[in-house]
């Protein structure tokens, strides 16, 4: 089974390297969710992640306390509530930056609990982090050439054997494009060659998103993505979340504290408090609920 | 905003001197340029002796130079690139060296050897170096940076105390000669390390000798020899200097190696997924990058690395013991880096340049030739009867001093030296400079929509 799935990851990546593809999909939405089908015929193919009964302590604190809930294919879904809800956690547990006491996490029909962050995202689940994590001293082109996953210069012999370097070149070449094309997406082609430690917070959001896209995900994490952006950023953010969910077939799970921001842009919201799923659906329904409402305004329930 | 000039003042101190030059050229400017201010310098303490003793110290200076070029740009791997502090590139020195000495050594001396060719020495060195490092690597790796920095600096003084033990000297050879025995063409007394009296060790400087004499023996010169010979001699310069000039080329070269190589690995897919490693682990592993398995790849390169350097610099002597690989020498290597500016690999080697040059070498010699040519009296027996004087105006006494203690006085210098440069340069003298890791340039942009506000694309 999760070899199956595997290889199909693999021959994606092979497939989107050589056809190079960033501001304009060459994937058609249809095409990736059957693929995904075909590798995980067991999950209805609209429900990529699925996390049931996750469950983490801290010493004799639980942060998060058997939380279960799906991610539907191709919609934004929000991830919210208090400060101390677990939200964060949950999305370490998810990330595979923790590893929980006991639950699964299930993603594209595979169960992934407890796998290493970078196997989780070479499957195609990609975070963001709350507070933007640049590489300081790399420039914004380093930082976003870094991402793409499968690259045949990470095999030491090869970035250095004459001859089977030039391969290496000749695909550095084609991921260049793309990254220049990602800039171009995110309107930060103008700082491409500063060193990400100089740019502003807004810019690190930006870039920290540019950089996960560039791995060519399934599906995102974004940990609070507006926190600390001004209105016009948020926007533009905002913006490109929805290009990508509809002309790429992205699905984006995140975490915000801004309930506008989250009602107005979400399909799906999960509401969180005290380490459990307090509430879940569509935003109209989640602003009338009674305990959703009690909960933000930090009555005792 | 302009980002083409943030280039120059992100170049360290030294970066900057030649703009308007690639920067290939420059960097060769600027490494020509301090080797021969540093030749000049050590000509002038050494003028007046002959042209041989000049030859023959700019060799040593060179041979210095050369060795600490390649320690520094191994170390740069490591801490430069990955982030790995590891202190303990003694260690994997000694490692280095000990095993080609093992492998290859007479097999009727004392300690005896395997007589194995000196290639196959050099390499068995290199791979037994990268082994403890990936032994040293497995857990130490899971530490985060002080922890790993602890570890190697104490398997660096194992290693080191291992050599030194007579136990372990008797155990190996027993254990070697268990296996050698069985195997025919091996000598049957197996390899030991001499424990605290030592090691021969069959110099790699050997086969550059042959060159010049038949069969290595000094008055028996070869074709080649007598060519060389019968321009040298007439200048006044001894023959064996002229050898060892001849070996020192061939570290040149070696150096060159090292160069390509790790310009290499830093200008590919694979020295980027170093540098995110330094920046920020879990943002690498966040993007796919198994992390461990990097960094042990990178650890077990750079000890070979370090393994091969040590062959060759106390290789050459022709003799090891174990107190030539006490962790000072760690200690030396770093402030090459640190003064080159960690992180770019041109800056190690101009920092092995300024190190070797101006703080190991040049104030030892700079007072000596000082206290040949002037005479400061007898030298005070005490620092404060040396500084006491200076107060009314008499400084012949410190001069004395200085002049009789110059060997130890070296390391108050450096001591200062390094607390003036970590507190106003933490950078070096190039570090900090952008060296982007990528097999192409990255500012070449797509070429569409060169009209969007940005001057990104002209740099090349």
């Amino acid at each position: 089974m999760s070899d199956a799935s595997d290889e199909t990851h693999i021959d994606e990546a092979v497939e989107t390297a050589s056809t190079s593809q960033g501001g304009t999909a060459t994937v058609e939405p249809e095409s990736r969710d059957s693929e995904v089908e075909r590798a995980a015929a067991s999950t209805p193919r609209t429900v990529p992640l699925s996390v049931d009964n996750l469950r983490k302590t801290f010493g004799g604190i639980t942060a998060v306390d058997g939380v279960s809930f799906t991610v539907e294919s191709g919609t934004v879904t929000g991830l919210i509530g208090p400060n101390g809800a677990g939200k964060s956690t949950t999305f370490n547990l998810i990330a595979g930056a923790l590893e929980p006491n006991s639950g699964t996490v299930t993603f594209n029909g595979e169960d992934i609990t407890g796998r290493r962050p970078d196997e989780i995202a070479n499957k195609g689940m990609v975070r963001t982090f709350q507070i933007a994590r640049e590489l300081p001293e790399m420039t914004v082109l380093e930082n976003l050439m870094l991402a793409p996953k499968h690259q045949l210069g990470e095999d030491l012999w090869r970035s250095v054997v004459p001859g089977a370097r030039s391969t290496v070149v000749e695909q550095e070449a084609e991921l260049r494009e793309r990254v220049w094309e990602m800039l171009e997406f995110f309107e930060i082609d103008h700082i491409a060659e500063q060193e990400a430690g100089t740019l502003s917070g807004g810019q690190r959001k930006l870039l920290e998103m540019a950089r996960a896209l560039m791995t060519d995900p399934d599906l995102l994490l974004l940990d609070e993505p507006m926190a600390g952006v001004n209105p016009t950023l948020e926007e533009k953010i905002l913006d490109r979340i929805h290009d990508l969910r509809v002309n790429e077939g992205l699905t984006f799970l995140l975490v915000e504290h801004d309930m506008d921001v989250i009602m107005e842009n979400c399909e799906h919201v999960i509401v969180m408090h005290q380490g459990k799923v307090l509430a879940e659906g569509e935003p109209e329904a989640i602003k009338n609920n009674d305990q959703v409402i009690d909960a933000y305004l930090g009555e005792d329930i | 905003m302009s980002d083409t000039n943030s280039d120059a003042g992100a170049d360290g101190p030294l970066g900057g001197l030649f703009d308007g030059l690639s920067r290939r050229s420059s960097d060769l400017l600027l490494v020509f340029g301090a080797l021969f201010a540093i030749y000049a310098l050590f000509t002038i303490f050494v003028f007046g002796q002959g042209i041989n003793s000049v030859v023959s110290t700019l060799r040593f200076l060179t041979f210095l130079i050369l060795v600490y070029g390649m320690l520094a740009l191994a170390l740069n791997l490591h801490w430069g690139y990955t982030g790995l502090f590891n202190i303990g590139v003694a260690g994997f020195m000694a490692v280095g060296v000990y095993t080609m000495a093992m492998l290859s050594g007479d097999p009727a001396g004392s300690p005896p050897g395997l007589g194995l060719p000196v290639p196959i020495g050099i390499i068995g060195g290199m791979v037994a170096a990268a082994l403890v490092g990936l032994v040293a690597a497995l857990p130490a790796l899971r530490l985060k940076a002080d922890y790993l920095a602890i570890v190697t600096l104490g398997l660096s003084e194992i290693i080191r105390l291992t050599y030194n033990s007579e136990a372990f000297n008797q155990w190996i050879q027993g254990a070697t000669s268990t296996i050698t025995s069985r195997v025919g063409f091996l000598p049957d007394g197996g390899a030991g390390t001499g424990a605290g009296s030592g090691i021969q060790v069959p110099s790699p400087a050997g086969p550059v000798r042959t060159l010049f004499f038949e069969g290595g023996r000094a008055g028996n010169p070869t074709p080649l020899g007598d060519a060389v010979f019968a321009v040298t001699d007439p200048i006044g310069i001894q023959q064996n200097v002229v050898v060892e000039w001849a070996y020192v080329l061939v570290l040149a070269v070696v150096l060159l190696g090292f160069y390509w190589l790790l310009s290499r690995i830093g200008n590919s897919p694979f020295g980027r997924v170093l540098k995110s490693i330094r920046e920020d682990e879990l943002v690498a592993s966040s993007l796919g990058k198994h992390v461990e398995i990097f960094k042990v790849k990178v650890f077990m390169l750079g000890c070979a690395l370090m393994g091969l350097a040590g062959i060759l610099w106390q290789g050459s002597f022709g003799f090891v013991s174990p107190n030539d690989f006490m962790p000072v020498v760690t200690f030396y290597i770093f402030v090459a880096v640190i003064i080159g500016g960690s992180g770019s690999n041109t800056g190690s080697i101009i920092g092995s340049i300024l190190f070797v040059g101006l703080l190991f070498e040049g104030p030892r010699r700079a007072l000596g030739a000082l206290g040949n040519r002037v005479d400061f009296g007898r030298a005070p027996n005490s620092f404060g009867d040396a500084v006491a004087p200076i107060l009314s105006g008499d400084i012949t006494p410190f001069f004395a001093y200085a002049v009789a203690n110059r060997s130890a006085l070296v390391f108050v210098l450096l001591g200062t030296v390094l607390i003036i440069i970590i507190q106003t340069r933490p950078d070096g003298a190039l570090g900090g400079r952008n060296e982007p890791a990528a097999a192409v340039d990255l500012s070449t942009r797509p070429e569409k929509q060169p009209t969007t506000a940005t001057d990104g694309g002209e740099n090349q």
